[in-house]
């Protein structure tokens, strides 16, 4: 089991004849995901790795019966990207983008709450159900299928986490990345509510970082409503107040929200252990199974 | 009440979401020499800052008013400025660093001596490393209140957030933590925008006199339709003065641009001081890094800014103090990982270095490739290099990487053991 993707998942690539979006599509095949359409104005008719390319999403979707999208869209362009898969009433959108304007995603943030669509990103590596089916960046053969679920803000940190639990021979049931920027589509709350729900999900990993108060707040849904046992780690613990770490949500601020210890303390009070060490997240994790 | 000085100019330069100490401070006790260190931060990534003057422009064309001001950039030219605006004038630094005030950067002139003095004085001092290479002179104003207002990014709601307060002059933050209920707040409809029923509400929640409530609704209205076309990340003005003529006026302003979207401001994107930061900021800048520097000796890159993040904590969960933060970003070739080399080899503070990269869509044999490059300048390797390669390409990259020029690690947490163990060698 996983969730909010599995081999089911029909995929239609928004960018799909971009560099990115050509490269990840191949990956992307070549890991089993159902990529059933590309979709990119202009060049309608055309076929690119053997995926069949309209116009519009919504040609793609009529066409092809597509349930989701991946955007590889160009920062300028990818909220109308967004909007456009919002608009074809898919199940799913994963978008990939770095460096989409805020002002864009807080219209997208708003477009959100009046449609069923889920969104995963914008600035993220994307979804992966191991053994089924990838949508996004993440590299592939890293992952194997198993009973942990997985949900981070950050790509690289997700892929060490999981070579931690790779090297204990822990496998996966899903794993997330939410993205680093400050106005997401899908929260750590999103993800751990469907995880409590996923059968086969027995212990959760989420890797938080500074910034923001996402990480004080799933604490306060773990402590609500999940039996699933939850281990965390927290980036940025030497980050000093008023800097950047990179992605842009990644600041501590001057009220001493979004710190490091703000977010372990939350998470401590939540019986949620907090690694000081990426191994000894999944340390925890072996613990739990 | 006659203000020598814009009280919270004294303490520098200041923004929402972004201080390291908050500290509420009598209006009346507030001097030039004020403690307060307020953080503000130069060439940060996804943000382009404006120095005050340039906000003050843009403000005063959107029909904001602000005091008699005039920019200059040698003392001639603040003798000239004050002639123009009368004395008592103040003297301010312009540059992207918090603490301008307390570090000696704001003065208030009394008569042209002073002036003359104060210019020689500010024009080209170091503040925490930067040039003061312009300084704003501006009337004084006689003011009766100061309030807040402000517009940023609520990060929960994902909407823009209008905040007025009557405590002005004084770190809104502060006033936050400890009198919550003295910030009016009203959540925007990015759709809509700012209606103007909730720029009065804030208003009159916030408690501002009635005598001057629709101007300063007014403003904040104005300040929101710059907030949107501008696509500002933060927009402030503290404090916002009612005179003693009940006339209201910007005495602050701060604006912070989001640099994800300077493709489409190419106005305020020629605005940026590229001089504005350090040597290896700026050079980060050129190369595109996400880089901050930091006051340890162990030099960090890596890619994607939460494992670099992570690495930067294990230097110092291992006994280590971290250099900088440098973010190759994805999918690096092997000339971008020299480059990131290159740079930390040149800062004198880092005395050993951890190359950490975990390749999802950067491939391990680009980065070996470009660390034999950075080290073929060399013939003494400058600092240690301990690096270590996982993900993709990792085996080829292995087989290219010089090892005997680098030391080699297989998990993060030895590589980052061995650099801190490196770094205190130095010292030694």
């Amino acid at each position: 089991m996983s969730i909010f993707v599995d081999d089911e998942t029909r995929v239609v690539v928004q960018g799909i004849t971009g560099g990115e979006g050509k490269f990840h599509t191949s990956e992307m095949i070549t890991y089993g995901t159902n990529v059933v359409a590309g979709a990119v104005p202009g060049r309608g008719g055309d076929e690119i790795n053997g995926v069949p390319v309209y116009n519009t999403v919504d040609a793609a979707v009529r066409t092809e019966d597509a349930n989701a999208a991946v955007v590889f869209v160009p920062p300028r362009f990818a909220s109308d990207a967004i909007f456009e898969a919002l608009d074809a009433d898919l199940e799913l959108v994963v978008a990939i983008t770095e460096g989409i304007p805020t002002q864009d995603m807080t219209k997208v943030h708003q477009r959100l709450s009046e449609v069923d669509t889920r969104l995963i990103g914008p600035n993220c590596p994307g979804i992966i159900t191991p053994g089924q089916t990838k949508l996004g960046i993440l590299p592939g053969n890293i992952f194997e299928p198993g009973s942990v679920g997985l949900v981070s803000r950050s790509g690289t940190l997700t892929y060490q986490v999981v070579s931690n639990l790779t090297d204990r021979d822990i496998g996966q049931t899903t794993a997330i990345g939410i993205g680093g920027d400050p106005i997401v589509g899908t929260s750590f709350i999103d993800t751990l509510d469907a995880f409590e729900s996923d059968p086969h999900t027995e212990a959760v990993v989420m890797c938080g970082e500074i910034g923001g108060e996402d990480e004080e707040q799933a604490a306060a849904f773990i402590t609500e409503q999940m039996d699933t046992p939850v281990a965390g780690f927290i980036a940025g613990r030497t980050a000093p107040p008023g800097k950047r770490m990179g992605h842009a949500g990644a600041i501590v601020s001057g009220s001493g929200t979004g710190t490091a210890e703000s977010k372990i303390n939350a998470l401590t009070d939540a019986d949620v252990p907090v690694g000081n060490t990426p191994d000894e997240v999944a340390e925890y994790i072996e613990s739990f199974l | 009440m006659l203000s020598p000085i814009y009280p919270n100019e004294a303490r520098g330069n200041r923004r929402i979401g972004a201080v390291t100490s908050v500290r509420r401070i009598p209006i009346d006790s507030v001097s030039i020499g004020d403690e307060r260190d307020l953080y503000t931060l130069p060439s940060v990534t996804e943000t382009m800052r404006l120095h005050e003057y340039q906000a003050k422009e843009l403000f005063a064309d959107a029909g904001i008013p602000v005091p008699d001001s005039q920019r200059a950039t040698s003392s001639d030219e603040v003798l000239t400025a004050v002639e123009d605006i009368g004395y008592p004038a103040a003297i301010k630094a312009q540059v992207h660093v918090g603490g301008r005030g307390k570090a000696g950067g704001i003065k208030i002139a009394g008569d042209k001596q002073e002036a003359k003095a104060y210019a020689e004085e500010i024009l080209g001092m170091e503040i925490k490393g930067y040039t003061v290479n312009s300084v704003l002179v501006e009337a004084s104003v006689d003011f009766e209140n100061e309030l807040y207002i402000g517009i940023t990014m609520d990060r929960s709601s994902g909407k823009p957030v209008a905040m007025v307060s009557t405590e002005g002059g004084v770190d809104i933050e502060s006033v936050a933590a400890e009198t919550p209920d003295a910030i009016a707040r009203e959540h925007i409809d990015p759709v809509f925008g700012l209606h103007p029923y909730q720029a009065r509400r804030a208003v009159y929640d916030a408690g501002v006199p009635s005598d001057v409530a629709s101007d300063v609704a007014h403003i904040l209205s104005t300040l929101y339709t710059q907030y949107e076309s501008a696509d500002a990340s933060e927009i402030e003005i503290n404090p916002v003065m009612i005179t003693t003529d009940r006339d209201v006026v910007a005495a602050d302003a701060v604006m912070n641009i989001d640099e994800d979207a300077l493709f489409r401001q190419p106005e305020l994107a020629s605005m940026e001081d590229t001089a504005a930061g350090d040597d290896l900021e700026i050079k980060a800048d050129e190369y595109g890094f996400d880089y901050v520097r930091l006051d340890g000796d162990v030099g960090i890159i890596g890619n994607g800014a939460g494992l670099v993040m992570t690495t930067l904590d294990l230097v110092d969960y291992y006994g280590g103090s971290p250099a900088n933060f440098l973010d190759i970003g994805g999918g690096a070739k092997a000339e971008r990982v020299a480059n990131a080399l290159d740079m930390v080899f040149t800062d004198d503070n880092v005395d050993a270095i951890v190359f950490n990269i975990f390749g999802g869509i950067t491939r391990g044999d680009e980065v070996a490739t470009g660390i034999n490059e950075a080290l073929e300048k060399f013939d003494t390797i400058p600092k240690d290099v301990v690096v270590r390669l996982a993900g993709t390409n990792a085996e080829e990259g292995m087989e290219i990487l010089n090892t005997d020029r680098v030391e080699v690690e297989a998990t993060l947490e030895d590589a980052v053991e061995q650099a801190v163990i490196n770094a205190q060698e130095v010292h030694q």
